[in-house]
């Protein structure tokens, strides 16, 4: 620095000597006095988040991206069957593979046999067959307890010998794609799609379509409840945010009562409620609404999960709509009265539209809590009320198809952000309060 | 003579009428206790009073947003009590300006005219009337929060009049705004009313504030209008110690009275002393004790002998040197509160803490009231 800056006048103060940038009492340029001395705030504050910013990393970003690799990445064919993934590959698809590949098909089946190692016995392929082409299963099974008495060639007749739907190219064209570690597959088949013979996309039979049907009766379903719970919580809202303190904060505490309580317990409770020989049929049947022979099934069903969900999602739909609405002082309302509009008019076009950010920010809350909602269906759904969580959860624990339950997962989570983006172009996140 | 002229004219052709107005909450308390209260046609109307009085309940009432318990208001001669407020055709500025958030300001203002379901064309041209009224032409477009507090007041009051009320009503509008633009609107608002001739009915609790704006005050305090008054007869004339002690600055003596003569009294003072004071109406009789009340700018210091009948001597306790003029505190017949105004003028009487001091008052400017 130059000798100027040394005669500056004790006590801190900078002075602009020209051009040259404003400095400090000793003589270091402001800007870099100015990021030393916020440097170890910042690193603190930093340091603060760090425990967070590891545990999102851990528990929600490791999980997400293993889901996302999962639902492309099954190793399964190549794992079962090295040599002949490999060879496979050679192959143009055309009549059926050559001789030398179903020899090296045969030699790995005969080794994977004796295989006792988790993910590489012969099973694995089966299960991973059976997924493309349902009903499979066997035929791997079935070859690979013969395949090692199979010594010499031709190959190709011997299998044929042992089943005959080794002749149809579809089993060949399947097991040279599912011998690939990377695979739409389980895109193809959590939209109800699949390859056929020819390796071109087509529609799943109707048998077998259920992921998308499941996928828009679960957004429905949630748009419903959504509904709902808009319907019921904004007049309470309405009422807890113009009641006197007092008064609205033991009605609060009646809100939040159940938010309080456990989960599992408030489902069961409906279940309580809601069965065939439960509180409400039986109060039907004393009041001789129904009769004992005709009670209303009204659990374990869509109707029981709907029910019990827009109870259990309330809050969160009272809670913003509450802060917002506890933010508008009355003399909007008598502002617009007092200009002449009547109660009705006043409300839809002054108080109503200054709730929007709370509507906005319960309803995404709701919708989203809902549309992955799984413990509640699970319980009360039966049948026809199980959403697509409840088939998720079906592929990660009963079924064992993670890369399926994992390309679910997926495109679930694309149709929260698709939604949430959707909010974002109508309201704008920013307006959102969630209180 | 001019103010009570104008005062026996608003009781024949009272715009705005409460009579006999109770109002009551919870059924044990009355706020407003038996109201009775005549506007004129065009009266700027100050309901002054500290909080809890019941000003702002009375405004409720008139607005419509509150019933009366007991008693009728009635509008242009026609009773209102049963007419819903979007009927009564009255502006009303809130304290916090109400402006809706969510509109810019040219459709807040075009609001009231929109529910009347006016021409767009017409609803165009009275909202540009209404901006270029309070001075914000080019504020049409931006929404409230992006204006200031003194802007958002204006257009507040410009929303409350663009609909040509006959009655515009305002809450405490300038609560919110510092001292220098409280003062700036205070004006404005007043010339607005002036240019008008609307009649306004305004609560406040600053009595500077009412004092410059209205044509009559009403003081409110504990449910009941303790004086209605022009301004300057509120503030010389004060019909009892409480609207003495509301408004303006107050020196107050304890004492009884010892004989009456037509307008005046004799006061001994409790501190010792006796003093001539003005008889306010039949308030106090021979024998009653009273607050005698006597504004400190009426006060004289060392005043020439003979020149003012009351004069008593005190010891200055603390001198404030304030610019235009000096506020001395002095202990006079014992009260040790006595203030008074010595204007900083060439000649004024050199004064020194300690010092004793003989002070003076006209007869008609200390007046006796009831006891505090």
């Amino acid at each position: 620095m130059s000798d100027a800056t040394l005669d500056m006048p004790v006590g801190g103060t900078a002075q602009r000597a020209g051009n040259e940038p404003l400095v400090a009492a000793d003589g270091t340029p402001l800007k870099q006095k100015l990021a030393q001395t916020t440097r170890r705030m910042k690193l603190r504050a930093l340091m603060l988040t760090m425990p967070l910013v590891l545990f999102v990393l851990i528990a929600f970003v490791a999980p997400i991206g293993d889901m996302l690799f999962r639902s492309l990445y099954n190793p399964t064919g190549s794992n079962v069957v090295p040599a002949f993934a490999e060879a496979i590959q050679q192959w143009d698809g055309q009549d059926l593979p050559s001789e030398e590949t179903v020899k090296i098909f045969v030699e790995d089946l005969a080794k994977a046999r004796r295989s006792r190692e988790i993910g590489r016995t012969v099973g694995n392929l089966a299960t991973r067959l059976n997924y493309e082409l349902p009903g499979y299963r066997s035929l791997v099974t079935k070859t690979a307890r013969r395949a090692a008495r199979i010594t010499e060639g031709p190959y190709k007749e011997a299998l044929f010998a042992i089943d005959k739907r080794w002749e149809e190219r579809i089993v060949w064209t399947t097991l040279q794609r599912i011998t690939k570690d990377y695979t739409l597959a389980f895109y193809l088949a959590a939209t109800d799609r699949k390859y056929d013979a020819d390796g071109s996309i087509v529609q799943a039979d109707e048998l077998y379509r259920i992921y998308v049907p499941i996928l828009w009766k679960t957004i429905w379903v949630s748009a419903l409840i959504t509904a709902l719970c808009f319907i019921i919580a904004y007049p309470v809202s309405y009422l807890l945010s113009t009641l006197p303190l007092r008064i609205s904060n033991l009605l609060m505490i009646l809100v939040l009562l159940p938010f309080w309580t456990s989960l599992l317990v408030r489902t069961s409770a409906w279940i309580a409620m809601l069965q065939t020989e439960g509180v409400v049929n039986n109060i039907f049947v004393y009041l001789g609404i129904i009769t004992d022979e005709s009670r209303i099934q009204m659990i374990y069903n869509l109707q029981g999960t709907i029910i019990a969900m827009v109870h259990i999602l309330l809050p969160f739909m009272i809670l913003p709509l509450y802060s917002v609405m506890k933010t508008i002082p009355p003399s909007y309302m008598r502002a617009a009265r007092s200009m002449g509009a009547s109660g009705t008019y006043a409300f839809m076009r002054v108080y109503f539209p200054q709730t929007v950010p709370g509507i906005a920010a319960g309803t995404l809350l709701v919708f989203i809590l809902a549309i992955g909602y799984y413990i509640t269906p699970a319980l009360v759904g039966g049948n026809d009320g199980l959403l697509i969580s409840n088939l998720i959860a079906d592929h990660i624990k009963k079924t064992l198809n993670w890369s399926l339950g994992a390309a679910l997962g997926t495109i679930l989570l694309v149709v929260v952000l698709v939604f949430y983006w959707l909010y974002n172009k109508l309201v704008g996140v920013d307006n959102l309060k969630f209180g | 003579m001019n103010k009570s002229a104008s005062q026996s004219q608003a009781r024949d052709d009272a715009f705005v009428r409460f009579e006999n107005v109770q109002k009551s909450y919870d059924g044990e308390v009355l706020v407003v206790k038996d109201l009775n209260v005549d506007i004129a046609e065009g009266e700027f109307l100050t309901m002054l009073g500290p909080s809890g009085s019941g000003k702002t309940t009375s405004l409720m009432m008139l607005a419509g947003f509150e019933p009366a318990t007991h008693g009728e208001i009635y509008l242009a001669g026609e009773s209102i009590n049963n007419v819903p407020p979007n009927k009564r055709g009255i502006g009303m500025v809130f304290q916090n300006y109400a402006l809706f958030p969510h509109m810019t300001v040219a459709e807040n203002l075009a609001f009231p005219l929109k529910v009347r379901r006016m021409g767009r064309a017409d609803i165009e041209e009275r909202v540009q009337r209404a901006l270029d009224m309070v001075e914000l032409p080019q504020m049409g477009g931006r929404r409230p929060a992006q204006l200031s507090g003194g802007q958002q007041q204006r257009v507040a009051v410009a929303r409350a009049l663009v609909f040509e009320p006959k009655l515009v009503l305002m809450d405490e509008p300038l609560g919110a705004l510092d001292k220098q633009l409280r003062e700036q609107m205070q004006y404005e608002i007043k010339h607005i009313h002036e240019n008008l001739g609307v009649t306004v009915v305004y609560v406040t609790h600053d009595q500077t504030e009412a004092l410059t704006m209205s044509d009559r005050v009403a003081v409110f305090e504990d449910g009941v209008i303790q004086q209605l008054s022009a301004p300057d007869e509120l503030y010389e004339r004060p019909q009892n110690s409480f609207v003495a002690q509301f408004i303006g600055e107050n020196n107050k003596f304890d004492g009884t009275v010892s004989a009456i003569s037509n307008d005046s009294c004799t006061v001994e003072l409790n501190g010792g002393g006796t003093v001539q004071a003005a008889r306010v109406g039949d308030l106090v009789g021979q024998g009653d004790r009273t607050t005698l009340s006597l504004r400190p700018e009426r006060v004289e210091i060392a005043p020439k002998n003979g020149a003012l009948p009351n004069v008593l001597t005190g010891e200055i306790i603390e001198l404030i040197y304030l610019g235009d003029h000096i506020r001395t505190r002095m202990r006079v017949a014992g009260n040790e509160e006595f203030i008074v105004k010595v204007p900083n003028s060439a000649d004024h009487v050199p004064l020194a803490e300690g010092a004793k001091v003989n002070v003076g008052w006209k007869t008609e400017d200390c007046r006796a009231l009831d006891p505090l």
